[in-house]
């Protein structure tokens, strides 16, 4: 950490629609999706809540950065009301339909107009596109170290030590800053906004917006005709239907039913 | 970057379908061999050759035996700053050998190494990446057709990369098949040479800690997983559900919910941002059963909910439920099925059959 002055940390949120109230119509067998309210990017509010922890312990400045239609001002008002200092917005029409190639080009370009950071923090992924690749895409853009999918993380001596979650292990990683952190869904509890953060809030001024011609994005370089893939058709899954037997009576009863069905099914033994 | 790699003129310089091979421990990983026998599919169809990229250190032999899954070569990559996988001397040579070589394709399993390394590689080569695919195919323009899951598992995304070459994906473990293994199968090594120095080693793996799970099984390789929700209200009552899984000879999960509020570590996850599993059956126990966790249950063989909620959505994926408080109907299951297990008890109140 460069001495004498406040950890400087970007966190890189989206907004999506609301993972819980996601539900299937059992009918239609298609997402309820009018009417679902937005959050922050789940996995991103772990990424703020972490950069939060570390302002908790130490001097630190956090940016907010996302990209999106304005409506998007409402997850960054509620990161500055949990406690970032302030928050960008780069919101252009031309940005529109971006795959995760322009995404990660407009961001990096943005991060390097905001400057200064020394570590950059992201959701592991997005629960709306779940791919991953932004996080990664922005550090190889910058030509930064990267560690994913972390759920914990010190600085020792000027640097950065992270463990980071495999598949079948825990992993610890040293690097130096700035470096970008891909942070794992639920390593933390996103804290509530707190009423000084919604006074400042209300204040005004902690959100700015920026086009691309703000930051000098090239408009040949993002939107749906600069993305690589296109989203060619999409098919409704329709899954086998199930039985849905339900078995009641009193939990001896049904429980007894019910051992039998999986018994008469072979999939278990007596 | 790549010459003409925006131009449509230049596509036709990428040929082949190549296979990111993921090492680890001295094996392949099993996504990796999955990947082997879908990408012959894939090269057979396009009538191109299939070859497998191996970053590594001593991996010789590992090449020599990826080989019998099916590949015509395997380009090895040997250099000891490739011992363990790391983001960047990874993404570098995985960039510089793709710049050279020009394949059409490129497959990476959708591990964590594997999402990391794509992720920095296709920002850095601006070519598509899809991700988490399940399914691949070919369009009338020969393009590939990459079939991913979205929202939740309820649709399926095609996904083409017209213009941009290489197209690349990484897929899913445990979707497609893994090919038989013939030993004797000819194929070419070719050895490559990795520009690396001290200076890409920008990260440096401090500790390694395996993950030892109770009972030894995972829930994506058991053939009955016990899987807790909020519902369970209390870290320790996934001890009952423990003793139920062993029970059965299974494994316990859990939603999101439940690894949120710290009950239980996050590598027991099941659904969207979890481990997707095929059990023979599925206990979804106090679990209510948002798209997210259902994408990565709902192919269970059997799937049994236990909710006090009627109208909890997981009863609508069940072939099984039990509306009722687990706390009264998980002990039940426990003691009833003690007596199934034990012969000569009575079991009075099971049907004759059993």
């Amino acid at each position: 950490m460069p001495p004498g002055r406040p950890l400087r940390i970007l966190v890189c949120i989206k907004q999506v629609p609301k993972a819980q109230d996601l539900q299937v119509d059992p009918k239609t067998q298609t997402l309820k999706r009018v009417g679902v309210p937005s959050e922050i990017n789940p996995p991103d509010a772990n990424a703020l809540e972490f950069a939060l922890r570390m302002k908790d312990r130490m001097p630190a400045e956090i940016v907010v950065l996302s990209m999106g239609p304005t409506s998007f001002d409402e997850s960054l008002e509620r990161a500055v009301a949990m406690g970032a200092d302030r928050a960008v917005l780069l919101t252009d029409r031309i940005l529109g339909g971006s795959d995760t190639v322009p995404t990660a080009h407009a961001l990096s370009e943005t991060i390097r107009k905001i400057g200064g950071y020394d570590l950059i923090l992201c959701g592991e992924e997005t629960t709306d596109a779940s791919t991953g690749h932004v996080g990664p895409g922005i550090a190889g853009h910058l030509d930064i170290p990267q560690i994913t999918y972390i759920s914990d993380m010190e600085i020792v001596d000027g640097r950065v030590r992270a463990r980071r979650t495999a598949e079948d292990g825990s992993e610890w990683w040293e690097t130096a800053m700035p470096c970008l952190l891909t942070v794992n869904f639920g390593c933390n509890r996103p804290r509530e906004p707190t009423l000084s953060g919604k006074i400042r809030v209300k204040r005004g001024g902690v959100i700015v917006h920026w086009s691309c011609a703000d930051v000098g994005i090239d408009p040949n370089k993002v939107g749906l005709k600069n993305s690589p893939t296109i989203v060619a058709k999409v098919d409704t899954v329709h899954l086998p239907p199930r039985a849905r037997k339900m078995f009641t009576g009193e939990p001896r009863e049904a429980v007894a039913q019910l051992l039998h069905a999986l018994v008469e099914d072979g999939v278990i033994r007596p | 970057m790549i010459e003409h790699h925006n131009a449509l003129e230049g596509k036709s310089h990428f040929k082949g379908v190549w296979v990111f091979l993921e090492g680890r421990k001295g094996a392949l990983r099993d996504v990796s061999i999955q990947l082997i026998g879908e990408g012959r599919r894939i090269a057979d169809r396009r009538g191109v050759t299939l070859t497998g990229v191996l970053p590594g250190y001593r991996v010789e032999a590992l090449a020599r035996h990826a080989i019998g899954y099916g590949l015509d070569r395997v380009i090895v990559v040997d250099h000891p700053l490739l011992e363990i996988y790391r983001s960047r001397p990874f993404t570098k040579v995985m960039a510089t050998l793709i710049h050279r070589d020009k394949p059409e394709i490129v497959l990476y399993g959708a591990s964590k190494n594997g999402r990391d390394l794509g992720g920095r590689l296709h920002a850095v080569l601006e070519t598509g990446l899809a991700a988490d695919c399940v399914k691949f195919d070919l369009d009338d323009e020969g393009n590939l057709d990459m079939i991913r899951p979205s929202f939740g598992g309820k649709s399926l995304a095609h996904i083409l990369c017209k213009q941009h070459r290489p197209q690349m994906a990484s897929a899913r473990r445990n979707v497609f098949l893994a090919p038989s293994h013939d030993p004797a199968r000819a194929g070419e090594i070719v050895h490559q040479t990795a520009d690396l120095s001290e200076a890409d080693l920008d990260a440096k793996l401090l500790e390694f800690k395996e993950f030892v799970r109770e009972g030894g099984q995972r829930p994506d390789e058991a053939e009955v997983v016990v899987s807790g929700g909020y519902g369970l209200g209390d870290p320790k009552n996934f001890g009952m559900l423990q003793e139920l899984a062993d029970l059965l000879g299974g494994a316990v999960a859990a939603s999101r919910k439940a690894v949120d509020s710290g009950w239980i570590p996050k590598e027991f996850q099941v659904g969207q941002t979890g481990m997707t599993v095929r059990p023979k059956v599925y206990f979804a126990i106090g679990i209510s059963g948002a798209v997210q966790h259902l994408a990565g249950m709902q192919e269970s063989g059997k799937i049994v909910a236990i909710n006090i909620d009627p109208k909890a959505a997981i009863f609508e994926i069940a072939d099984y439920g039990i509306v009722g408080d687990l706390f009264q109907i998980v002990p039940e299951l426990i003691r009833q099925l003690k007596e199934l297990k034990a012969p000569g008890l009575p079991t009075e109140i099971l049907p004759a059959a059993v």
